[in-house]
């Protein structure tokens, strides 16, 4: 009758040992201290290790980060908690998101070190609640190896050709209510075609074909013929910097990108850091953006997350001077019309486009 | 701990803990949230209104797909000795805990034109959705009813057969109702998974159609519509909460003492035309589980179109800093998180599982539909919670690792509870009597009678937390969290930068993840064999 002993043994010891390498597996560092800056941001933030070390050399904080989804809801959160933040500075809004983030009060003003070197048209806020600290543009991406072989049609070069009957059922873009870039190029056709304009537009680019996706890694990764793995569409809303990342990360076999820009698509974005109100070490998250904003940092900013550097002076590496130059005049729309006029747009949008 | 206070301490655990972790993070979001006018505007939007019940009708038809799915080969596993047992049943758990952005990505190489299913034409839309939803949740009808029905004493069927009754009518009236209980604990999980369904809505449905889960989280996270959010987090509870107490209380109905058996005495080698059934459930279950995912693998050793190893170098390598960390942290983060979850998991749930089965009646149907309630709650609401209610001290967990794994716990225990229940429940009363008849106290007779019996069930549940914390489900993606990337996050990174290294490394990231699930999965089964060989 004795044998449920061992079994019990057994689960408990198994128990025991697995509750035991987990905590030693996890239980790392969570003491906050003054000496910590928490910098809460999206999912595709990154930098060199290098270059968050120095931060910590230079001014004494290391810099723990609390990464939170994508960009919209890495600001929900912090806007959820803004009177007990859970972190002392946020990266990562950027221009179509701003109001939302200026208008509930969750920065405090700051005039970083070095802004007087950033070009006025990144400097959004009058009030310097915000830093600038990097900008991108979404553009059309197209297939270079689809277009122009095969019998297919030359690549399309204005926003005006994606609704052409030659590019039917070609172009894959993404939801604005749920992505960034999708937004982004909603922005575009708006800033392109004026308010009166864009509707008849996406009539259409829908009449056209056009296929939506969720996010952007279903549309670049799967469905974009020139990087998806079940791609069948050759035209795909992205980055500007694309190309050069095509090259990056092809494992040395591409020596020229094989993913273009249609010229005349692309939205410019530019992405804030802030100190948060109620933060609890003002003077980390102070030295964090400060650092934000010198050249080793910006210079780190292009390989790490795709996007250029807001100082002119920052040095970009070859493969961007070559392959990804930024567009000369992306479309653009005020952060303030952005903000009133945002919800309105992207239900007009879903009910022009979805239903 | 006998009698009253242990019943009672028995009962504190885990309503503590739910309490702590689920009802007062999900009360103070809504509590905060909600208002009179966006309750009123919800129950009056057309839109909205199309929304719960396209949630309502897929959830339904889902589930009723995975059992007609999951039923046979629950059978299969259960009754036959086959060789690779063992290994089929560790294999069926692995789609359980992959990302829905891999598996989606998987079905679409399968549909894409040109692929291997694209005769479908089902490249977008709520087909391929409901087909993704089966595949994911199939495990849990194979597992929790196949490893209950492994118990069943064969020789009422053969009793009925002996006389007369006929393989069907034997099946109708013997053995369905001795399963029904477990069928339904599984159906309801099911249901509750595929009724909060997210990934799969956004990623196979065509965008017109959304799920509440959806929806709350457009309007929570995208739109920052708090109150419309929390009305729709209450209607989406309302929903779920009704059904749970329908179902609790038609399991504890149908609850039937009887006498279990070892698995190994109710399982036998399949004879004659018996074989063809075994391996045509086999088969078929193989070839749709499998597809997808050899689809991955295969994905993961093509780099840019060509066959390669780079992806598995570069993991490997110190050059990749997409992570910040190396791919082997992100493998020992998630078996960290996913050992201590389960632990907490098995106390909790098991502490509750004992409760509820002793004691029938409204207090304990009502403990049951709590537990069971997280499994039901959107996510954000769940993940915003936390934010807000746990940000003083002594439960100041906002941005502290620990709450992953807690959070994963709350998600993992309805797994136990579903599991152990139905077990504890079926044990004779007569077995109990006649131990404490031969002098056995209280505590002895649940360590020599109850325990054991348990005890499989314990690792199925067991099992399952491992997987429901691997696969990082609920609201563990939505609590902000320091830099400590599990396998489905460092997937998730990967997907989110352009270039063919980084879609190779996710798909190696995501291979690497089936193995170690089977691996897990394959280990505890061992454990379970060795220890409840001769029950």
């Amino acid at each position: 009758m004795n044998r449920s002993r061992p079994v019990l043994a057994a689960v408990f010891v198994l128990g025991a040992a697995l509750a035991g390498g987990a905590c030693s597996g996890s239980g790392s560092g969570s003491k906050a201290s003054s000496k910590t800056v928490v910098l809460m941001t999206h999912d595709s933030f990154k930098a060199s290790p290098a270059v968050l070390a120095q931060f910590t050399r230079e001014t004494g904080y290391k810099v723990k980060l609390l990464k939170s989804g994508d960009a919209g809801k890495a600001l929900s959160e912090a806007l959820l908690v803004k009177d007990h933040p859970v972190a002392d500075a946020l990266f990562g809004v950027d221009n179509t998101f701003l109001g939302r983030a200026l208008d509930n009060g969750l920065f405090s003003e700051y005039a970083a070190k070095g802004i007087e070197n950033v070009p006025a048209r990144f400097r959004l806020d009058p009030k310097q609640r915000v830093t600038p600290i990097d900008h991108g543009d979404v553009c059309v991406n197209d297939d270079l190896a689809w277009f122009g072989h095969d019998g297919h049609p030359p690549a399309p070069e204005s926003l005006s050709d994606l609704a052409e009957p030659a590019y039917r059922k070609l172009l894959v873009v993404e939801n604005p209510a749920s992505s960034s870039p999708g937004l982004a190029f909603v922005l575009a056709t708006i800033a392109a075609f004026g308010e009166n304009g864009w509707h008849d537009y996406w009539q259409q680019l829908r009449k056209n074909g056009v296929r939506v996706d969720d996010g952007w890694e279903q549309a670049y990764e799967s469905d974009f013929t020139a990087a998806g793995v079940s791609g069948d569409r050759p035209l795909v809303v992205s980055y500007a910097t694309d190309p050069a990342a095509d090259v990056v990360f092809s494992e040395g076999k591409k020596k020229v990108p094989t993913v273009g820009v249609v010229p005349g698509t692309c939205f410019g974005q530019i992405e804030f850091a802030g100190v948060l109100e109620h933060a609890k070490n003002p003077a980390g998250a102070r030295a964090l953006i400060d650092f934000m904003l010198t050249r080793r940092f910006q210079q780190d900013v292009p390989l790490q997350m795709y996007v250029y550097p807001v100082l002119p002076k920052a040095l970009l590496p070859p493969v961007f001077t070559k392959y990804a130059v930024p567009p000369a005049r992306p479309l653009a729309l005020s952060a303030r019309v952005i903000g009133s006029h945002r919800t309105d747009w992207i239900d007009e949008w879903t009910r022009i486009v979805l239903q | 701990m006998s009698g009253r206070a242990g019943r009672v301490l028995r009962a504190a655990i885990p309503l503590g803990f739910l309490g702590v972790f689920f009802v007062w993070p999900v009360a103070a979001i809504i509590g905060r949230s909600l208002t009179a006018g966006a309750l009123h505007d919800v129950f009056v939007d057309r839109g909205l209104r199309h929304v719960a019940w396209f949630t309502l009708w897929q959830a339904v038809a889902a589930t009723g797909l995975t059992l007609a799915v999951g039923l046979p080969a629950a059978y299969v596993v259960a009754r036959y000795e086959f060789p690779g047992r063992r290994l089929f049943r560790a294999f069926v758990t692995v789609p359980f805990v992959l990302p829905t952005v891999v598996v989606a990505t998987a079905f679409l190489v399968l549909f894409r034109p040109g692929g291997a299913l694209s005769f479908l034409g089902w490249q977008r839309g709520v087909a391929p959705m409901m087909v993704a939803e089966v595949f994911f949740n199939v495990a849990v009808v194979v597992r929790m009813v196949g490893g209950f029905w492994s118990n069943l004493d064969p020789h009422r069927t053969d009793a009925a057969r002996v006389l007369g009754a006929s393989r069907g009518r034997a099946f109708r009236e013997v053995t369905l109702p001795l399963l029904g209980p477990a069928i339904m604990a599984a159906a309801s999980i099911v249901f509750l998974f595929t009724f909060t369904a997210f990934g799969v809505v956004l990623l196979l449905a065509d965008p017109a159609h959304a799920t509440l889960e959806v929806e709350i989280y457009r309007q929570g996270v995208q739109l920052f519509d708090l109150p419309v959010a929390a009305a729709l987090a209450l209607v989406q509870m309302v929903g779920v909460v009704a059904l749970l107490a329908t179902m609790a209380r038609m399991q504890e109905r149908r609850a039937v003492t009887q006498r279990l058996v070892a698995a190994r005495d109710a399982a036998r080698r399949p004879r004659g035309g018996e074989r063809w059934v075994v391996a045509g459930v086999l088969g078929a279950t193989t070839l749709f589980l499998g597809g997808p995912l050899v689809v991955l693998a295969g994905e993961s050793v093509r780099v840019g179109g060509s066959w390669s190893l780079a992806a598995y170098r570069a993991l490997g390598s110190a050059s990749t800093d997409t992570l910040f960390v190396p791919a082997s942290d992100a493998l020992v983060n998630s078996l960290g998180f996913a050992a201590l979850a389960a632990c907490i998991a098995v106390v909790v749930g098991g502490l509750a599982s004992v409760v509820i089965a002793s004691r029938p009646g409204r207090a304990t149907r009502a403990m049951d539909t709590l537990l069971m309630l997280p499994l039901g709650t959107s996510a954000v609401t769940v993940g915003f919670g936390f934010l807000v209610a746990l940000d003083r001290w002594p439960l100041d967990l906002r941005a502290k690792t620990i709450l992953v794994p807690i959070a994963q716990s709350v998600v993992a225990i309805p797994f136990v509870v579903r599991a152990v229940v139905p077990a504890i429940r079926s044990i004779d009363p007569r077995l109990r009597d006649a131990a404490a008849l031969l002098g056995a106290p209280p505590r002895r007779v649940w360590r020599e009678v109850d325990l054991p019996i348990a005890l499989r069930a314990f690792t199925v549940g067991f099992g399952f937390a491992i997987a429901v914390s691997l696969g990082e489900f609920g609201a563990t993606l939505f609590v902000a969290r320091p830099d400590s990337p599990t396998i489905p996050i460092a997937i998730s990174r990967f997907l989110a930068r352009p270039g063919a290294l980084n879609v190779g490394q996710a798909m190696a990231m995501s291979t690497i993840l089936m193995v170690v699930t089977g691996a897990v999965v394959l280990a505890i089964e061992q454990v379970r064999v060795r220890q409840l060989g001769e029950l």
